[in-house]
């Protein structure tokens, strides 16, 4: 039941609107906590993973998670998660994975979808439910297959088809299947690229790489130290509680610990190819080295109530602090596709009374090796800070050891919806270790930008 | 999961094919489902006139299990079981009128029925005489085992140290071998001792409130013997490397117990282990060494990898783990703690190709003994479990032909399940089993290798 003490009314922040409530009885904000997470190994396109659909991946997700703490029969608050490309027929595939899980089938589930910001706004949905004390515990996450994506009918076939479902007469659905011309017959895969401009995720931040001149080797640099970083993390152990195997993988793998300098600059560029004839001279510098692969995979966090995690004896790995999500005008205005967590991250830590120096560790979704560097850039940046986003200045300088310190996107893999989960959980425990080991309360910070535009982040601390 | 052969001799038209031509049948043998009686029929109590005391103790015993208790074997029975009490036996030719009064009933004993022996150990104090016939126990009980048909099998309980019929342990570990428990647990004499017993036993639920830890519990063995644990009322923890994390979360959410990923062989997993049991459940009460590899090569071959790598996960994890154990049970971190060991019968006779299999399973067999009395001083227990040929994937992967003669080289003529093993774990880590330490117990369908 939700905490209705008035000492944890007492904790609240001046900020939440707890003017006087019509029920008396109205519950305090009071924390969310993560208690772990689990996922399974990323797996580049079209390899081990090839034949798995989002449910199996995401119920291997979830089995995993009820196993390491338990929760067999457990009725929890909520499972919230998604899947980017997902079939029709997947209308409600959380609960599906709910129902096919270890968990009580009275856990209520729902879907949600926000790009590759899915998972981590699943969980900004779980943590404040927790927070408001409508739920004790939950789930967020997420999981995505490029293999197993749909597959759909054009449009002309679709709405002949649709038209002769409607008809009522032999005649009638003759004539309107009559109407499908041999060119509707090829079917049309799943597209990444943005409806509104038609360029692809990689074009868009061809164009954000080169108007803030980020070179290839900063680019490759960033790249190999996420795969370093990883290899390193896999080696001394630290997905043993945070990954299960999934269909006979163990390790993601798309990693290379064997990459270097060297392999990376011999790659050719991918992205960007266009871009020297047009206003900005800049040579095409994103190659599938910097970039992330298209990846299957799923992961899922569970965050609860303090008491809950006690009550259940669990342990407590980070406090979901709070969360801001942004969005810009890449399509009339002039900002990068993948810019919006540049501007959600002022505001986060102004609400939080923070600035870049309070926080210890930061987790950048690479989408691209240069998303993360042109988003320190921009912050270094003071006319950018200050024209773009409304500071006095630059919003400051993040030292560069403290950047995803485990690796991220570039060397585990982006399955969309799944990189969230993957995130969360792993900064939890980085944020819970660097508190054990030095004693004093670590901050972390979570930046996943996303299509459409968009961009999610969010602040986590040890608990 | 009966072998195709078994299943074959055992129905239909090939059933009376097998029969007319005489072939070897092994039985479907009977194995425990809860609320099915203990036996199969009655039981029949004979001793001679000096053990006459302690077979009325037993038979006592057996009565108020609900059996049907009988003294005279010329009853017209299709008997159960046979206990045959020789505790106070002193010289050779005193056990001629219950041994062959034992001879008819075997003729009348139904499928998958029992007999059990009995009797005290030999002790540095025996004159030659007593020796003798506590020894001749020993050949006879093995002999009786070897002549028995249709999943019937023969085990003796081996009272040391001066303790009494009445003693719960001795009851537990009779009603053990008295039941479908013991299915594949053929041949064989487990010493009973006198220790505290704490409480009244639960027969049906042995093991509640208890936390148990099974390392290698993604599949196989491990998996069945923490569903057995489970079953018996235990929490399990379940515990196997990282890489087979997928069925180890599978075993846990069968058993709704945790998964905790860890290599054994890692330095401080004695402690994560004690660490997770205790933060999550509360406690620690088991803990059963399954996790195991093979890398067989002749020795001629055989090179430092195949070598090692078996070493440091059979046999040198178990015991920096149970040295951490034995550390928290001196800080009263944890109290009566069971610890059950695979071993393997590999060990106990020797196998080709095994060196380095067999030198571990062997130093299970070893350090188990010594870790017994160690562990006593906290009211613990440490033994092993020397499984024979079990049905399990890693034995699906032997030959065709190897694995025929292996399944039928037994008493039993048949391999063992999983279950065999784990009901064998699950009676030595049961609170009523605190007599039996340091012992390695065959589960082995008596095989005709080794004792």
């Amino acid at each position: 039941m939700a905490t209705r003490s008035t000492a944890s009314a007492a904790k609240t922040t001046g900020t939440s609107a707890r003017t006087t409530p019509s029920t008396p009885d109205a519950p305090a904000l009071r924390d969310a906590v993560v208690v772990g997470g689990n996922r399974i190994p990323f797996s580049r396109a079209g390899k081990k993973y090839a034949d798995a659909s989002n449910q199996e991946m995401f119920t291997a997700a979830l089995e995993g998670l009820v196993a390491r703490f338990g929760l067999q029969g457990e009725r929890l608050g909520e499972v919230v998660g998604g899947a980017v490309l997902k079939h029709s027929r997947d209308f409600n595939l959380i609960r599906e994975c709910v129902l096919g899980s270890s968990l009580s089938p009275q856990t209520p589930a729902y879907d949600l979808q926000q790009a590759c910001a899915t998972g981590l706004e699943a969980a900004i949905a779980v943590s404040n439910k927790i927070r408001l004390g409508q739920i004790e515990s939950g789930i967020a996450g997420g999981t995505d297959t490029v293999s197993d994506a749909p597959i759909a009918v054009s449009e002309g076939l679709r709405r002949a088809l649709l038209d002769a479902s409607h008809a009522k007469t032999l005649q009638q659905r003759l004539k309107a299947l009559a109407k499908v011309r041999p060119g509707d017959l090829k079917p049309l895969s799943p597209a990444t690229d943005e409806p509104r401009t038609g360029l692809s995720m990689g074009e868009h931040q061809a164009i954000t790489t080169a108007r803030w001149g980020i070179t290839r080797e900063a680019q490759d640099e960033i790249a190999l130290a996420s795969h370093k970083n990883l290899a390193k993390a896999w080696e001394a152990g630290f997905f043993d509680d945070l990954v299960t195997p999934f269909r006979g993988l163990t390790r993601d793998d798309n990693l290379r610990a064997d990459t270097s300098m060297e392999k990376l600059a011999k790659l050719k560029p991918v992205f960007g190819k266009h871009l020297a004839t047009a206003d900005v001279p800049a040579e095409p510098t994103m190659t599938a080295g910097n970039s992330t692969p298209l990846t299957d995979g799923a992961s899922a966090v569970l965050l609860a109530s303090r008491e809950w995690a006690e009550n259940h004896d669990l342990p407590v790995l980070a406090r979901f602090v709070d969360a801001e999500t942004a969005a810009v005008d890449f399509v009339h205005g002039h900002e990068g596709l993948l810019m919006a967590p540049v501007h959600a991250v002022p505001r986060l830590l102004a609400r939080n009374g923070l600035t870049l120096d309070d926080i210890d560790l930061f987790e950048i979704h690479e989408a691209f090796a240069s998303t993360v560097l042109t988003t320190l850039a921009a912050w270094e940046d003071d006319e950018y800070c200050r024209t773009e986003l409304g500071l006095d200045g630059a919003l400051g300088k993040v030292d560069r050891s403290k950047v995803n310190v485990n690796g991220s996107s570039l060397a585990a893999g982006h399955p969309f919806a799944a990189t969230g989960g993957r995130i969360l959980a792993s900064a939890a425990k980085l944020v819970s270790q660097r508190a054990a080991e030095t004693g004093k309360p670590v901050r972390a910070l979570i930046s996943v930008c996303a299509a459409g535009g968009l961009g999610a982040t969010a602040i986590i601390e040890s608990a | 999961m009966t072998d195709a052969y078994t299943r074959a001799v055992n129905t239909g038209l090939t059933k009376t094919l097998a029969k007319k031509l005489g072939l070897p049948r092994p039985a479907l043998l009977r194995r425990y489902k809860p609320g099915a009686p203990l036996t199969v029929g009655p039981v029949l109590v004979v001793s001679d006139d000096a053990s006459k005391a302690d077979a009325d103790t037993l038979a006592r015993t057996l009565l108020g299990w609900d059996l049907d208790v009988r003294r005279d074997a010329a009853d017209d029975a299709r008997w159960g079981a046979v206990v045959l009490v020789l505790t106070e036996t002193a010289r050779p030719e005193d056990a001629s009128g219950a041994v062959l009064a034992v001879g008819p009933a075997l003729k009348r004993l139904a499928p998958s029925g029992r007999v059990v022996t009995v009797s005290r150990a030999l002790t540095p104090a025996d004159g030659p005489e007593l020796a003798a016939v506590r020894s001749g126990v020993d050949g006879f009980l093995r002999s009786v085992a070897k002549e028995l048909r249709a999943g019937a099998t023969g085990n003796g309980v081996v009272l040391t140290d001066g303790v009494g019929v009445d003693h719960l342990s001795v009851q537990a570990t009779l009603r053990f071998f008295l039941s479908a428990k013991s299915a594949y647990v053929d041949g064989q004499m487990l010493p009973v001792g006198p220790a505290d017993v704490a409480g009244e036993p639960d027969w049906e639920r042995p093991l509640a409130g208890k936390v148990a830890v099974v390392t290698g519990a993604a599949r196989g063995i491990g998996a069945a013997i923490a569903k057995t644990l489970a079953r018996d009322g235990a929490t399990v923890v379940c515990v196997d490397v990282p890489a087979a994390g997928d069925g180890l979360a599978r075993t846990a959410n069968q058993v709704r117990g945790t998964a905790l990923q860890l290599d054994v062989t890692a330095a401080d997993a004695g402690t994560r282990i004690i660490e997770h049991a205790r933060q999550r459940h509360g406690r620690l009460d088991i803990v059963v060494h399954n996790a195991g590899i093979t890398r067989d090569k002749l020795l001629a071959n055989m090179d430092a990898a195949r070598w090692d790598s078996v070493v440091a996960v059979n046999v040198a994890s178990q015991l920096r783990i149970n040295a951490q154990l034995l550390e928290a049970a001196e800080r009263g971190d944890v109290a009566g703690l069971r610890i059950v060991s695979l071993a393997s019968t590999s060990g106990i006779a020797g196998n080709r190709g095994q060196t380095n299999y067999a030198f571990t399973k062997a130093g299970v067999v070893g350090h188990t003994a010594a870790t017994g009395p160690l562990l006593a001083a906290t009211g613990g227990t440490a033994n092993a479990v020397a499984p024979g040929f079990i049905e399990t994937d890693m034995t699906k992967h032997i030959p065709f032909a190897t694995r025929q003669v292996a399944r039928r080289l037994s008493s039993l003529l048949q391999g063992g399940e999983p279950v065999d093993v784990a009901e064998a774990i699950a009676f030595l880590a049961s609170p009523a089993a605190v007599g039996v330490n340091g012992q390695t117990l065959r589960v082995c369908g008596q095989n005709m290798v080794g004792r």
